[in-house]
């Protein structure tokens, strides 16, 4: 699998790790969440389940488990130009520990993550502590992790990445229907940060299609600032609207907006509608192109799309019905969930090279949509 | 002398802060009790989709995972 996907996996891995809670200081309720995820799009195929449990002991410690599978068949643009299509699966499983003592809330989780050619660990620490009143809560976070890069077919091949987070949070109750949550975060990787399998293409005229390809090849550092706030606003008639902003800057040169709207509306005693959109939009690296002007151009190489210049729209749709609500054995109550996100991808400076008889470098560019499955259970215990 | 207006009024407005009367007060927050009055209401649900993006894009961090797959409220 791609290292720098995966990587990112695993940023992931670190962010489902550290968890505050957002209010007045109390520990996270005990629940279990069994969800079915499934990911179509740009001829990428990826699905699996995701279990995660979670219960309180003596009123004061708070356990997490989760266990996650990525199978995955991949035939992408990358894949289908360069390489064959593969097929393969990824694991990952955490536990966390979160500690509540008065307004402090102190947590641990450790993640690890496996495939044939990637191996990942996170741990990850964050406080938080409430103030003001409860009308403030302020968080802290960090996360280490240590990974190892391996390519298939080279057993002599093995890298080493190392990740480091830094969190900073604060939630704030404005009034009686309105909540903000600013939040930032420091993101530090140092090791090999490109992908093993990925190409790029320089200008070859010896080449019958005009191009060439040799290997990308990323800096050995990256250091991003993310920067978001986020509100909730209740309003009169038992309805939420969310709205958020994210900038983000990183070393490589790629700058990002995000734009989220949301709208959670109930329906009866039973049905919660979601609806939402979001807008992404990123300027690409210092060292990406889509077609260099000749081999070992720059001391830098990148054509991985993620790096480009693109715009993605996501339109949502989620559906819950809750059961139960009276309890059920053992069972405080449950919900059967269903979500559907359909996304476009826009790329201002990616190419589709499946068009044939095209000079290099005037191919169409590429686009593709997605869409995405959760079917989940949730229940409260 | 002008120099010590700032420490002097940072030490005011942090002391001032130490004791600020909460303006809703506990009573009037039924509103944030409301599941539905979360970022992240579903965290396995909001983990992978953070996850779906992070694969996807250059940007990370700072996504609203507070969250994500903790099972907070």
């Amino acid at each position: 699998m791609a290292a720098t996907k995966l990587r990112r996996w695993l940023i992931f891995g670190g962010a489902l790790s550290v968890c505050l809670p957002l209010a007045a200081a109390v520990l996270p309720e005990d629940r279990a969440d069994v969800l079915y995820h499934a990911y179509d799009g740009g001829g990428v195929e990826i699905s699996g389940p995701s279990l995660l449990l979670r219960k309180t002991f003596k009123d004061l410690f708070s356990v997490s488990a989760n266990y996650y599978v990525d199978d995955v068949t991949s035939a992408s643009i990358d894949v289908v130009t360069t390489a064959s299509a593969y097929t393969e699966k990824r694991t990952q499983t955490s536990l966390g520990l979160d500690y509540l003592r008065g307004k402090t809330t102190l947590s641990g989780n450790f993640t690890r993550s496996s495939e044939n050619d990637y191996e990942a660990n996170t741990a990850s620490f964050s406080i938080s502590q409430d103030m003001f009143g409860d009308l403030t809560t302020v968080r802290l976070g960090y996360s280490l992790g240590w990974d190892t890069v391996g390519r298939n077919g080279d057993d002599n091949f093995k890298e080493d990445v190392r990740r480091q987070h830094y969190r900073l949070g604060v939630s704030q109750i404005l009034t009686k229907s309105l909540l903000l949550d600013l939040s930032w975060e420091a993101i530090t990787d140092e090791g090999f940060l490109n992908n093993p399998y990925r190409q790029v293409r320089f200008i070859d005229d010896g080449n019958p299609n005009g191009y060439g390809y040799q290997p990308e090849l990323y800096p050995h550092t990256r250091t991003s600032n993310a920067v978001a706030l986020r509100g909730l606003y209740y309003l009169p008639y038992r309805a939420v609207l969310k709205a958020g902003y994210r900038y983000f800057t990183d070393t490589w040169g790629i700058d990002a907006h995000t734009v989220e709207l949301g709208y959670s509306h109930p329906i009866k005693e039973r049905w919660i509608v979601d609806l939402g959109y979001r807008w992404y939009s990123q300027t690409a690296a210092d060292f990406y192109s889509d077609l260099f002007p000749y081999q070992d151009a720059q001391n830098f190489l990148a054509r991985d799309k993620e790096l480009s210049t693109f715009t993605s729209h996501t339109f949502s749709l989620g559906l819950s019905y809750q059961f139960a609500q009276g309890g059920w054995g053992f069972i405080d109550r449950g919900s059967l969930n269903l979500g559907l996100d359909h996304v476009r991808y826009e790329y201002d400076d990616f190419r589709d090279l499946r068009a044939d008889g095209v000079p290099a470098g005037s191919e169409p560019l590429y686009s593709y949509s997605a869409n995405v499955l959760k079917l989940f259970i949730s229940l409260w215990y | 002398m002008r120099a010590l207006h700032v420490p002097l009024l940072a030490a005011a407005l942090a002391l001032s802060g130490c004791a600020v009367e909460p303006w809703v007060k506990p009573y009037e927050r039924a509103n944030f009790a409301d599941p539905l009055m979360s970022f992240d209401r579903d965290p396995v649900a909001g983990a992978y989709t953070n996850h779906v993006r992070e694969a996807r894009e250059g940007a990370r961090g700072a996504d609203g995972g507070h969250g994500g797959g903790c099972g907070c409220n």
